[in-house]
This record gives structure tokens, sequence and C-alpha cells, in this order.
């Protein structure tokens, strides 16, 4: 479970141009599920899904990953729980190396090389020996029907093909909770329902998956597990979908 | 220590699979770079191994070479400085030098004249450098005529042409008998170009020197050692000159890679951004960018250095060998011997790679300790 206790964020802190991002959030996220951040834009979604993905750190607040720990290398045996908030960059960095798997909304992929060196693009920086992931890498891209396209560069690729890269790139050191940012934004609808029968497979394998979309495909999904609705930094309403 | 080694050959591999994707401008900056590393190695290379021939060749030089100064130029010796010098003690052997310099009209060449007792050259034969034998297209038994002081014409049949290992100093040569010395310039029968001393001590050299000094005023006691410091001042001043004609494409290569080094384009910063977003350390970014900077200019440095032994050692220098081998209209051809000094080539390695390879790393420092969640916002 990943839990958020009065989670706030704010930008350019003691200025005038001061602005709160996220406003005292406490949340819980259900392993195994897939919990959609819905709100429009500018209402803290993204931004807390980057400090629940260990890319930002609260201006306040203490956050709880539970039951999740054994993906953290350094966590002390035994412990069931560790609190990302505080820890050093680091391992903030470890953790979200080996828990976390990102799919963006432009799905930032790298321009001039393979699909298969996209792909095992995070996997590079870890040590773990080349072949070992470059198998890896393969058999996501044939998981996702892309195999073929493995040695092409990313920008002779569709969009839905973008986005299946991109969605092998956030599984390839296979992490335990998937975030994707308005990962619909740039598909036609008949890709959209192909997306979220992905993330379901994902969930199917154990993944906790979260969303954040303003996207009806993906909200109104019947394969959502939780959804939690934001309004200028604030959760105005967060509920069960089962 | 495994990991850390796979993930050095991982990243790197990533930096040349990043390197390929921008090949016209890598491979133009390596094209350039590489020049300017084969220039610099090829003029040092030279130097070195001039130095070094000089340095062999003036192991047989005589330990002192005594000299008369008339108004502050050069004069005849007379040989009543012969008798009493060689009464100094410490000195085992005093021999008079007769040489001189011969305008050739013909080709407009400047030869160096020499009388040899030693090995005895017969009269009206002559031993000659490889350039004066080229120049005036010779071979042995064929006849070289030179113009007497008075004008009428002194025949020499060539008895030897001097080996090309000695090149460097005999290129331009022609040994004759003292006999045909004298009668050539008409140099008078009891006097002699300089004198050649042999010390039997060589820790006594300077104080022999410095008797002779004070027993013959108008002398110039001129020790071997500090003719090879003259050679070695001499072609290191040579190497300075041509550095600085090369300074200009230096000047400019320091701008152009620099520029080329220190310019983050709006892309880099993006793939920077999107690297951090997918779990790369500050750490990584700055390895992969430190790869960046070491293929670079390793290849360079590498490949520049090869082709500039190249240059020197097996086509001899053709850049650099009017420049450095001397001024003169006939210039020696012989093969250099290799010599590679590690020290020059070690300041070498620090002027190119080092300040490329950091050049290529500040700038990015910056862009690699950028929050990761920037690239969510893209």
């Amino acid at each position: 479970m990943i839990e958020l206790l009065n989670i706030s964020k704010s930008f350019n802190s003691g200025k005038p141009n001061q602005f709160t991002a996220v406003d005292n959030v406490s949340l819980a996220v259900n392993p195994g599920q897939i919990t959609v951040f819905k709100g429009p834009s500018g209402s803290g979604k993204t931004s807390l899904l980057t400090m629940i993905g260990c890319m930002a750190r609260p201006s306040s607040g203490r956050i709880f990953l539970r039951g999740i720990a054994a993906a953290v290398p350094f966590q002390q045996e035994g412990a069931e729980s560790v609190e990302i908030t505080s820890l050093p960059e680091r391992f903030l960095n470890e953790i979200r190396r080996s828990t976390f798997g990102f799919i963006f909304q432009q799905f930032n992929l790298i321009r001039g090389i393979s699909v298969l060196e996209n792909v095992m693009l995070p996997a590079y920086p870890t040590g773990e020996g080349r072949t070992v992931f470059r198998a890896r890498a393969l058999h996501l891209l044939e998981q996702s029907g892309i195999a073929r396209c493995a040695e092409q560069r990313v920008e002779l690729l569709s969009g839905g093909e973008l986005q299946r890269v991109a969605i092998a790139r956030s599984l390839i050191n296979n992490p335990t909770i998937i975030i994707a940012d308005e990962p619909t934004a740039h598909l036609d609808s008949k890709l959209s329902h192909e997306f979220m029968a992905i993330v379901d497979r994902l969930k199917g394998e154990g993944k906790s998956v979260l969303i954040a979309s303003h996207d009806p495909i993906v909200f109104d999904s019947p394969l959502i597990d939780s959804l939690v609705e934001m309004r200028d930094g604030a959760v105005v309403a967060s509920r069960s979908c089962r | 220590m495994k990991r850390t080694v796979e993930r050095h050959l991982n990243i790197l591999e990533f930096t040349l699979a990043s390197l390929l994707r921008r090949r016209a401008k890598n491979l133009s900056l390596v094209a350039i770079y590489l020049l300017v590393v084969f220039l610099l190695a090829s003029l040092q290379f030279f130097v070195s191994a001039l130095k070094r021939e000089a340095t062999l060749i003036l192991h047989d030089a005589p330990d002192m070479v005594v000299q008369r100064l008339m108004a502050g130029r050069q004069d005849l010796v007379p040989a009543a400085y012969l008798t009493e010098i060689s009464q100094i003690s410490g000195v085992t052997a005093v021999r008079p030098r007769l040489w001189g310099y011969y305008y050739d009209q013909l080709n407009g060449a400047n030869y160096t004249l020499m009388a040899s007792e030693d090995p005895p050259v017969t009269s009206g034969h002559a031993s000659i450098g490889s350039g004066v034998a080229k120049a005036r297209n010779l071979a042995v038994g064929d006849l070289l005529p030179l113009i007497r002081y008075d004008n009428t014409p002194l025949m020499l049949e060539i008895g030897a042409v001097l080996p090309s290992s000695s090149d460097l100093v005999a290129v331009d040569m022609i040994i004759i008998s003292p006999e045909d010395f004298r009668m050539l310039f008409n140099f008078p029968a009891d006097q002699a170009t300089d004198l050649a001393v042999t010390v039997r001590n060589p820790k006594e050299l300077s104080t022999v020197a410095a008797k002779i000094a004070s027993q013959f005023p108008d002398s110039r006691p001129i020790l071997k050692s500090e003719i090879q410091r003259t050679y070695q001042s001499l072609f290191d001043w040579r190497g300075g000159m041509t550095l600085i004609l090369l300074a200009t494409s230096l000047i400019s290569f320091i701008i152009f890679a620099w520029d080329k080094a220190t310019g983050l384009s709006a892309e880099e910063r993006k793939e920077i951004g999107i690297l951090k977003s997918i779990g790369w350390e500050t750490s990584d970014v700055l390895l992969l960018k430190f790869w960046e900077g070491v293929v670079v200019s390793l290849t360079a440095f590498l490949l520049g250095t090869v082709l500039a032994y190249g240059h020197v050692f097996f086509l001899s220098a053709p850049l650099f060998a009017q420049a450095l081998k001397g001024w003169s209209v006939i210039y020696p051809r012989f093969q250099l011997v290799p010599v590679v000094n590690a020290y020059h080539l070690s300041i070498l390695f620090f002027l190119t790679v080092v300040p490329y390879t950091t050049a290529t790393v500040l700038p990015c420092w910056r862009a690699a300790t950028i929050d990761p969640d920037a690239a969510m916002r893209y």
C-alpha cells in the first residue's frame, strides 16, 4: 500500500509568485489495483504522482510504501514499510529505479536510437548484465506486439507503437508500481481502449497502476479499481469502483 | 565490482549509440581534433628525433674546439697556438682543422668543405655528401670541378659518396685533402680554421678551457657540451617557431571545440531530463557525458599520434622537414630513428583529452541536476 499523510507541495516558496500545487492530501492507494487520479489541468495530479514516484519531495507531509518494501534494496530485514520522503537522494533514485515504472504524456522516448535501446535505457545504470536486460527488453517488445520494430528508430513509429514502447520501457526494471501521466492524451479512442487493456494485463501480473488522466475512456473504464478526484491541489472525492 | 564495471560498459555502449546519432557533427569534430593532434605530435616527434640524432652525431665530436677571434669575428689560428696548447697539462692531443664554405654558382647551394687527415683523402680526390652528389649529379669516379680563389678550376675525382645515415650533418659536405683545401682557398700553410683539442679527464675540460683562454686572450674555447646545448636550443627554437605558425589553427580549434563541447542544445537538455526521469542519477548522466568527451578526444589523440608517428618516422615528415632540418638549398634526406618522449606525449594527452572532456562534462552539470519531475512537464 502507498500511504500519503498530509502531503503538500508548494513552488516558489516565500516569493510573490508562490503557489500550492498539492494541498494537504492524505490518501491510501491499495496495491495490485488500478487507481485513477481524475481532475482538470492544474489540479495537482501530476505533482502528486511525481512525489509518489520519488521524482520530487513534498514541501510537507510523509509518504510510506507499505508491503512493497522488498523492492527497496537497503530496507532493513523485517521492516514492513519505508518512509520515502526523508530518504537521501541516492536512495530515492534507487527506489525510483527498482520500484516504479513511468509512462509519460509525451512518451519521452529518445530520438535517433532504436526502439530496443529506448526500452533498455532505464536498465543501463543499474549494473545488470546487458545480455540479461536485452533479453528482457525483447520479451517485453514481443509481449507488446512490436518486436518487429525493435531495431527501428523511434521517430519512425506511429502514436500507438510509441505508446507500447513507452510501456515496455516502464517495465524493463520489473517495477511493482507503474505511474502513467495522461497516457491517452495523444491517442485516439481505439488506442486508448487498447492502452486500458494493457493496463489491465499489468494489473493481472500483480502490478499497481496509478494513472493521472482527465480522459473519460480512462476514468469511466470498468477496469479501474479506485478513482481519486482532485481540484485545486486537494482531493475532493475518493471512491472504490468495485 | 562487477556491477560497477557493467554500469560503465552499459553507459559507454549508450554513449557510442548516442554519438552515432549526431554522426556528421561528431565525425567533423574528431577530424579537426585529429588534425591538430597530428600536427602537434608530428612536431614533437620530429624535434625529439632531431635532437637525439644531433646528440648521437656530436658524440664523436672533439672535446673542445679552440677558435681565434679578430675584431669579434672568427679568424685563422696560427700553428704556434697548437704547439703551446699541446703543452698544457691534461691535453692529450691537438689537431688543426681546415674547413670552410664553398658557394656553388651552378645551383646556388653552399657546400661545407673540410680537409681530412684521418681517414686520409689523397690529393685530387674527394668524398661528398649525398646532397652534393644529387645536386651535381655525381657518382664515384666522376670529376667535380671547383673554382679556385684565382678563378681557375680544381678537378677532384669522387672517391666516395658518404652514407645517408650521416645526412643530417654531412649532406652538403665535400671532404678533400689538406693540400687541395689550401690550394682551393689560398689558405696560409701555417694556419688552421680552428683546433680540435682532446683532454684526458673530461672533468678538467673547463679548467683546460680557462687556461687556454687565459694564455691566448684572443681565443675562444668551445666545449662539446656547449655545442650539444646549442643544437638542442636550435631545434627547440625551430620547433617553437613552427608551433607559433600553428598557433592560429590551434586557437581556432580551441574555440571550435569549446563551442561544440559546451553548447548544450535544447534537445540535449530534454534528453538529460528524460534520462533523469527514468531513473538515471546525476552521476550517471555525468558519466555519460564523460565517456562522450573521452571517446571523441581519445580517438582523435590516438589516431593523431599514430598518424604523426607514420608521418615522421616512415615518411620523414614532409610537412615540417623544410622548416626544421635547416635553411640551406640542400636539405638532408634521411630516415629518423623513432623516438617517443613519454613526458611530451603525456603533456600532449593532458592538453588535448583532459580539457575537452572537462568542457563536455561541466556544462552538463547544471542540466543533470534538474529535478527528475521536470521531464513529466515537457
